[in-house]
């Protein structure tokens, strides 16, 4: 068994697929030195980053295909699962081994495949852009927690920057313990220490809230009773578009969060 | 301040609640200058009510006063309800909060009629304003035109707003006049021709102006109340099918008749609103817009109301058996989108692989058609299935059904038995 370990990161992904393409050695199996486990019977092949060999081989799969596709190999990388280096590695091998553009042969098992994950992955990042709930603080940033099922932050960064460009803001992904802070010019990269927030309900310190913040989370509170239309009431539709997994900070749910509402699914129908 | 605010904000969103449109979509206002929000063209929801609806927009009524009388109407002046109204600053102020806060995309506005329609739209309009000269806001604004407001006014609303719309309410103007006797078919129809007369205009100032203000880009919206009048659906569809192409609208919404005032004896007494007939017009409506189906095939003198037990595509198919089976390698993109269980994106998708390789029912199932639906209309590189011509479309309907009810019953007894493991 080939046993193929890079460093977690894409470009280290590209050149072990690099390394694979131009050896002709078949990898069983490429796993991030995060969570790689020694392995008595594999053939171990540590890779070495080279950017030099995963700009090429970038280059190549770009040149072959599209800007798109590229764009869609990578938000698959994004999803972390754990076969998905296997899959980006297939596919791109057909990519580059076709006389012709494949990108878009949805009778190829690989292609589905990729385009697959990059729809679920794409979709969690456009929940960030959904479910993002700022409190304001005392000294006027605006913080959001959020725990995406993904490694989708990164992607939504733009959005957020283009919008909310004239105050400052700060995502954090409570998962991968790591966020973004905008501070009016530029975004960058930040981690968290201070205990002045919550990573299990999302929220701020009552002692760094601004003083209009509560009334604001009850004012919405209370627009999300006053839409809602009883005689329309559908939970099954409710729950598929909002998962109960993104309850827990969102503010409009604070007052039913400790409320089971299992019990009343049933009911429906 | 506070405790007011709340109980005027319950009050208001309350009222707003049954106007169906909540899309944020199809405007695209960059964030210029360092301001504040910016609409996407594909629109955002940010959050869902237990009614299983999308919150996108902040969607308030100015004030729920009203001196019109409409039968169907929960704000109606004869009506014993709360009355209270925004000040134009206390709008401004919610939509910027929520708005900073991502709660929302932006704000929908529309009213009760006060004093006259200019006055009422004139504040609306204010709010408006206030938002976008004030506050540098780019975000998304859709204000409901008051019918009889001036063409001045309608023409300012424009130019701050993303989306307008005029709710015609009721398909037919008999009926609107039992119903609402203040309102009639001019005074919707105009405001409504005068917005999409000042879209095309400014269409074509921006062609020779770049730097033209831009009126309304999102277009404009109406909405219908479905099962409150003997309508048919055929009358429904034929109307929307007509604002599409002559007014230039870009979406007419449904809204299932729930009866707010069942004392009123004009209106039927319904056990539930609509909901089934109102998922068919959507449907018949999503046929009509991306689908390339002409009202006329989907609605006709034969069939002057939709199916409620099966979809307006399956029912088509079923009606037009010699139509099938079609040839999945070789249909064209429109042909193939007549098929039950084939939608837009799967259509795309076979159009272009199928240049690859001669598909399967296995690529097919892969893509994403509901074969179950499928496979009774088309052939492709296997051997031949029985289509519905074979097995006749009586028999296909029984088949898909009884395959509903099962599908159903599975659902069912899942829940129950997730239940059972925690007593």
């Amino acid at each position: 068994m080939n046993l193929f370990i890079y460093d977690q990161s894409f470009e280290g992904l590209l050149s072990a697929i690099h390394d694979a393409l131009e050896t002709g050695i078949v990898p069983d199996k490429i796993v991030s030195t995060r969570l790689y486990q020694d392995d008595l019977f594999a053939t171990k092949f540590d890779i070495a980053t080279d950017l030099e060999k995963s700009e090429k081989l970038w280059d190549m799969v770009r040149i072959k295909s599209s800007k798109q596709n590229c764009e869609r190999i990578y938000t698959a990388f994004l999803s972390e699962l754990p076969e998905i280096e296997l899959v980006i590695y297939n596919y791109i091998k057909l990519i580059i081994n076709m006389p012709y553009n494949t990108e878009a042969d949805f009778s190829n098992d690989y292609v589905i495949k990729i385009n697959a994950i990059y729809r679920k992955v794409s979709r969690e990042a456009q929940r960030i852009l959904m479910f993002v709930r700022f409190q304001k603080t005392v000294d006027d940033i605006f913080y959001a927690s959020h725990d995406p099922q993904y490694n989708v932050l990164p992607l939504a960064v733009k959005h957020f920057k283009n919008r909310f460009a004239d105050q400052k803001w700060v995502i954090f992904d409570t998962r991968r313990r790591f966020g973004y802070y905008y501070d009016l010019h530029d975004v960058r990269e930040i981690t968290i220490s201070n205990k002045k927030i919550s990573f299990e309900t999302g929220k701020i310190d009552n002692d760094i809230m601004h003083v209009s913040e509560k009334l604001f989370q009850n004012l919405w509170q209370n627009y999300y009773n006053a839409i809602n239309i009883r005689e329309r009431k559908n939970l099954k539709v409710h729950m598929q578009f909002l998962p109960k997994r993104f309850w827990k900070y969102l503010p409009e749910k604070d007052l039913i969060k400790n409320r089971q509402i299992e019990n009343s699914i049933v009911t429906v129908e | 301040m506070l405790t007011e605010t709340i109980n005027k904000l319950k009050i208001l969103a309350g009222a707003a609640k049954y106007d169906v449109s909540c899309a944020s979509s199809g405007s695209n206002r960059p964030n210029t200058g360092k301001g504040l929000g910016n609409a996407a063209p594909w629109g955002i929801c940010h959050s869902f009510t237990e009614d299983g609806r999308c919150i996108s927009l902040l969607k308030l009524m100015l004030t729920n006063y009203c001196i019109y009388d409409c039968a169907y109407c929960a704000n109606r002046k004869s009506n014993d309800i709360r009355r209270t109204t925004f000040t134009v600053i206390e709008v401004v102020e919610l939509t910027i909060a929520f708005y900073r806060r991502n709660y929302i995309e932006g704000l929908f506005l529309s009213s009760g009629v006060i004093v006259n329609p200019d006055y009422t739209m004139e504040r609306m309009v204010q709010v408006a304003k206030d938002l976008r000269i004030k506050h540098n806001y780019h975000g998304y604004i859709h204000l409901k035109s008051i019918p009889g407001a001036s063409d001045e006014l309608q023409q300012k609303a424009g130019l701050y707003a993303d989306r307008l719309s005029v709710n015609i309410e009721i398909a037919t103007e008999p009926n609107l006049k039992m119903l609402a006797p203040d309102k009639n078919y001019m005074s919707i129809m105009n405001p409504m021709t005068t917005i999409k007369n000042k879209i095309i205009e400014n269409k074509e100032d921006r062609r020779k102006f770049r730097s033209a203000p831009r009126f309304s880009p999102a277009g404009q919206s109406t909405q219908l109340i479905v099962g409150a009048t003997p309508d048919s659906d055929k009358q429904i569809l034929s109307l929307a099918g007509n604002l599409y192409t002559n007014q230039n609208l870009k979406r007419v919404y449904y809204s299932g008749f729930i009866p707010v005032n069942s004392y009123d004896k004009r209106l039927p007494a319904l056990a539930e609103p609509p909901l089934r007939r109102e998922n068919r017009l959507y449907q018949a409506d999503w046929l009509f817009r991306f689908y390339h189906f002409s009202i006329e095939e989907i609605v006709n003198d034969n069939h002057p109301d939709l199916d409620l037990e099966i979809d307006p595509k399956l029912s088509y198919a079923l009606r037009n058996p010699w139509l099938f089976p079609i040839d999945i390698n070789k249909a064209s993109y429109e042909t193939l989108l007549r098929v039950p269980g084939i939608g837009v994106k799967s259509a795309k998708l076979i159009v272009v692989s199928r240049q690859y390789n001669k598909l399967t029912t296995e690529n097919l199932k892969k893509i994403g058609v509901v074969l179950k639906r499928a496979k009774y209309f088309i052939t492709c590189n296997e051997l031949k299935m029985p289509t519905v011509n074979e097995i006749s479309p009586e028999y296909v309907r029984k088949a898909l059904l009884s395959d509903n009810v099962q599908a159903k019953n599975n659902n069912k007894s899942k829940l129950y038995k997730q239940l059972s493991l925690f007593p």
